[in-house]
């Protein structure tokens, strides 16, 4: 059985400054338990009065190893893992993982399924967005940004059951296509909210992006200029507003995102101002993904026919011997991939998903490891909060945009 | 292999005598522990890959020499490129110098390697465990570490599984 330890002072004397030694300066835990950590991240800070003077964020709470229970699953098994990485992205994960695989095994995926993967991503971002949004008003205590931004995302996650059947826990996407089509009602449901929510963005940049209140707390703070971003390997919105044009859907096309028409839209502020701007205007960019994604979606397969990796439809099984042996092979033992390693990465709501997948030659992947954004977007953390107040790391913190599951895997 | 990419491979392959391998369109060069801080800042310096997107590692148990791979995955967003280097390591005590001075990222990612593989960075400023808590025996993603599970405890066997259960010193 393992001993757990006592923290003592002598682990972090490398990292503060000697007047913390000598108890000039304070050390203060915020955190695991703090509403505006996101989570459970812990950040143990050294205050002179209110002013921070070095930040060490302690993560790992919510470690529960998905890269290990990766590996010890067949690769369509593993799949239900990554919706639990990033819960506020599962259909963002799912793409990154799925994509992963077919570059693994070479698998074809057909037009329509990448269409409805692109406008289902294109959802995912904005109700990753929204919380966002919402979190940041409350963690500013405009609490009413929360309610109005819960609301909108209601009917995203309401699109979702009706596509996947789960609010959530989606695992939407498979190895070679979508799981199955989607229902007729899936347009109707689409359109209505793209007819809905321009209005209600109006409606949250009336209540935010003039108000003077919400300005003082935002306005020249946690300002990361473009080479720290780069160091530290910051990517998505954060870097966009640190005036980095890098976004994976314009550089690397991946899903069908060449055809679509969408601007990337960059700040060169680098505060958290900026990062909020950029947000509010991905929110108009996905919409536009959206809406030609749904004029174009055309008729036809979901899945690949290669029943190598995807299985057959259930009306075959009866009939077809070639199917009913697919669907045993595939089910009991999986698919094999060869002994290769792929790195694929998509753009997240949070910056650059990555993974890397390595087969064996077997129906079990050698590793998975997920390069997931907001572990190097925290990581940036202790250099933009030096200086400020404690009340202004809240509001710091808030628009980097960490989501703990996906920090601690 | 994409053209742009081409001679970068070529001058690194002739710098430090590397072999590279090839597949689905992505380039990994293999590098020795001694190059690597060198190969970087070449890398970084003159062919603009400033981001490091990836720093992980790959267990190859049982093999012992080279047993893992410590994999950099290179990003040069000026000219779109992507690139991967991997430094075979041995299994007895496996020791790579650090990339911290070149790239922030890799402070915390080569903590990672160190809680989850034991690999070594040397000349790390900050080498502490960063997931699992102090004072945990093993690496967990080792493949000789033992994938666990934990006993689901019911009303009937609450008592006798809580007892075998770790709780913090009191």
């Amino acid at each position: 059985m393992t001993q757990i330890e006592e923290v003592s002072i002598e682990q972090f004397k490398h990292l503060v400054s000697a007047r913390a030694l000598t108890g000039e300066t304070m050390l203060l835990n915020m955190g695991p338990q703090h509403p505006s950590t996101h989570g459970v991240l812990r950040l143990l800070l050294e205050l002179d009065g209110e002013i921070i003077v070095n930040c060490i964020p302690d993560i790992g709470y919510l470690h529960t190893g998905i890269e290990k229970n990766m590996e010890a699953k067949t690769y369509q098994k593993a799949e239900v893992m990554t919706d639990r990485l990033d819960y506020m992205n599962p259909m963002g994960n799912n793409l990154a993982y799925v994509m992963a695989v077919e570059k693994l095994v070479d698998l074809d995926v057909p037009v329509r399924a990448q269409g409805l993967r692109v406008i289902l991503v294109e959802l995912q971002r904005i109700a990753s967005h929204l919380v966002w949004l919402g979190s940041v008003g409350l963690d500013l205590a405009a609490m009413s940004m929360f309610l109005y931004c819960f609301r909108e995302r209601e009917l995203i996650l309401d699109i979702f059951e009706l596509v996947s059947g789960q609010r959530m826990m989606t695992t939407y996407f498979r190895p070679g296509g979508v799981w199955r089509d989607v229902p007729v009602e899936f347009e109707k449901a689409v359109r209505d909210f793209l007819k809905i929510f321009p209005a209600r963005i109006d409606e949250y940049e009336k209540l935010l992006t003039k108000n003077p209140l919400f300005l003082d707390r935002m306005l020249g703070l946690g300002i990361l200029d473009s080479a720290t971003a780069l160091s530290y390997g910051v990517t998505g919105p954060t870097l966009r507003a640190s005036g980095v044009n890098w976004d994976l859907r314009k550089a690397r096309p991946y899903s069908g995102y060449e055809q679509y028409d969408f601007n990337v839209p960059v700040l060169t502020e680098g505060d958290t101002y900026a990062r909020y701007l950029v947000h509010i205007q991905e929110f108009r960019e996905s919409l536009k993904i959206i809406e030609q994604a749904l004029n174009k979606l055309p008729f036809g397969p979901v899945h690949s026919e290669n029943r190598k990796f995807v299985p057959p439809p259930r009306s075959e099984i009866g009939v077809s011997m070639e199917s009913l042996i697919h669907h045993f092979k595939l089910w009991t033992e999986g698919f094999p991939a060869p002994k290769a390693s792929v790195y694929s990465a998509v753009e997240s709501p949070r910056g650059e998903l990555g993974l890397l997948l390595e087969g064996d030659g077997g129906p079990k992947p050698l590793r998975v490891h997920l390069r997931t954004p907001s572990f190097d977007n925290l990581s940036v953390l202790s250099h933009i909060v030096n200086g400020h107040l404690v009340a202004d790391l809240v509001a710091i913190l808030a628009s980097i945009d960490i989501v703990l599951g996906d920090i601690d895997r | 292999m994409d053209t742009k990419l081409e001679p970068i491979v070529k001058i690194i392959q002739e710098k430090f005598s590397a072999t590279f391998e090839e597949f689905r369109d992505e380039v990994h060069l293999f590098l020795k522990p001694e190059q690597i801080v060198e190969a970087l800042t070449l890398l970084r310096d003159e062919h603009k890959f400033e981001l490091l997107s990836a720093l992980t590692a790959v267990d190859y148990y049982p093999q012992v020499s080279p047993r893992f791979h410590v994999v950099y995955q290179l990003t040069s967003l000026a000219q779109n490129l992507s690139l991967q280097i991997r430094v075979p390591v041995n299994g007895t005590s496996p020791k790579v110098p650090t990339a911290t001075g070149l790239y922030g990222v890799a402070n915390w990612r080569e903590r990672e390697l160190l809680d989850m593989f034991g690999i070594e960075f040397e000349g790390h400023p900050d080498p502490r465990r960063i997931l699992m808590p102090e004072g945990t025996e093993g690496h967990p993603l080792r493949k000789d570490f033992p994938l666990g599970y934990e006993e689901p405890q019911f009303t009937f066997n609450f008592d006798e599984i809580g007892l075998q259960k770790p709780h913090p010193k009191e």
